[in-house]
């Protein structure tokens, strides 16, 4: 049976982690690869590091971080930030990435999506969708939040699908780094109406929110990144919560 | 002296992955962009990622679809190499190598395409399989899929049973990714230097 997925998630500026409230407020929170390989040992199903500088000139910091995360553990890993054309694509995937993830730049050109589908497959297309409850509509936001679109999340998600994205990634900006809890409401209306897998991210505190995004939300997988980085809970904590509950994890 | 793996280097495949995963058994993988490069070559990799035809295209253009054919080592393919080594495919109407005599298909169905993470193996069988307990868990990211087949000698759970691995003589073909499986993951492709 496939199982649902637990992601540890790091965000990487200048080579090291870092984690913010709300997108911002960073805080040092060690190194990617030490991290990396951690969690991969605790049970984690797959990894996401992503870029948060994603400047020119700190694009080889970041592909050197892909490399050596590569080398050090044995589960899959998508790389995001900034991401905006295919030649960049190749050099990530061609230092040991397996899936990217694109996000500002697919709202700014949503033919990227279908442009990458084409020359790397579906499968390694993943969509990131930052989404804000504003005035009861949940509505896309970009630039790290910064920037609210016109655009409805639950259109935005079809829209992706039907260019060619491979897997959502839905994060609340309502609920990130708040440890109340994913945002259910969203994360399920968005799962039920695409035909890919999504992984829901934000708001995860407790074993318990994963149990409820993956029941009550009906994400496939769900991402974290705060309560992992510093010990809150542990991952196996979370797995054996979830075993219990009868959901299946590896 | 030691045995020589190469990986098929056609623009298509995760590579990287493949050479880190074997660095981590103490052996170096060798890489094989041309048909001359197999020469000195005791096993292959066939990785893949992406779309079917467009990977065959490139291969046809090298002549390296013929050179792996005609390879009488073992050969390996991994996602998508496994499925470029069956008779065709409708991804792009794609037609394989034949090396497994299977028609590859799209998914559909009521659940979600990509079949994309850690799904369960059971029916395992011969080498390739050694020390790996039933129920082991893999990671799977693929749209298309073999069929069950008279050929397999593992198979997996999706909408209905379908061959996460197959072999025929020294062919094998694997449908999840052994190099990103963790431990079962690492003792295949330990098994696959053994052979």
């Amino acid at each position: 049976m496939l199982t649902k997925r637990i992601i540890p998630c790091l965000d990487i500026k200048e080579g090291r982690t870092v984690k913010g409230v709300n997108f911002g407020n960073l805080r040092d929170a060690g190194d990617p690869v030490e991290l990396a390989a951690r969690y991969s040992e605790e049970g984690a199903d797959e990894l996401t590091l992503l870029d948060i500088t994603a400047t020119l000139e700190k694009r080889s910091t970041f592909l050197q971080v892909v490399e050596d995360v590569a080398a050090a553990v044995s589960i899959p890993f998508t790389v995001g930030g900034g991401i905006a054309n295919e030649h960049e694509v190749e050099k990530l995937l061609s230092k040991g990435a397996d899936k990217v993830s694109v996000n500002t730049a697919s709202l700014r050109d949503p033919e990227l999506i279908t442009r990458l589908s084409d020359a790397f497959g579906d499968q390694c297309v993943v969509v990131a969708i930052d989404a804000r409850l504003i005035d009861g509509e949940w509505l896309v936001v970009s630039h790290a939040g910064t920037r609210i679109t016109e655009r409805k999340t639950i259109d935005w998600a079809k829209e992706v699908c039907d260019r060619g994205a491979g897997e959502i990634l839905l994060t609340s900006f309502t609920a990130d780094g708040s440890r109340n809890g994913f945002s259910l409401d969203i994360t399920r209306e968005v799962a039920e109406n695409v035909p890919v897998p999504v992984i829901a991210s934000g708001g995860a505190g407790l074993p318990a929110h994963f149990l409820d995004v993956f029941v009550e939300g009906m994400a496939d997988a769900a991402l974290a990144a705060g309560i992992f980085h510093y010990q809150v809970i542990g991952i196996e904590e979370i797995k054996s919560f979830l075993r219990k509950h009868k959901i299946a994890v590896r | 002296m030691k045995q020589q793996i190469k990986i098929i280097d056609y623009k298509a495949g995760n590579i990287a992955s493949v050479r880190h995963a074997f660095r981590r058994l103490g052996l170096e993988a060798g890489l094989a962009a041309f048909p001359e490069d197999l020469e000195d070559a005791d096993k292959l990799i066939f990785p893949g990622v992406g779309h079917a035809r467009a990977a065959m295209n490139i291969l046809k253009e090298k002549d390296m679809d013929q050179a792996i054919k005609a390879f009488k080592g073992p050969v390996l393919g991994i996602c998508l190499g496994m499925q470029l080594m069956a008779d065709s495919s409708e991804e792009g109407d794609m037609q394989g190598m034949g090396l497994f005599p299977d028609k590859i298909k799209r998914f559909s169905g009521d659940f979600k395409v990509p079949h994309m993470g850690w799904n369960s193996l059971y029916g395992l069988e011969g080498p390739l399989f050694a020390n790996v307990p039933e129920a082991s868990h893999v990671y799977f990211v693929h749209s298309y899929y073999m069929p069950k087949s008279s050929r397999a000698i593992a198979l997996c759970q999706y909408g209905e049973a379908f061959t996460a691995a197959c072999s025929k003589d020294q062919f094998f073909g694997v449908q999840f990714h052994p190099e990103k499986s963790g431990k079962p993951g690492m003792q295949i492709l330990q098994n696959f230097i053994d052979l």
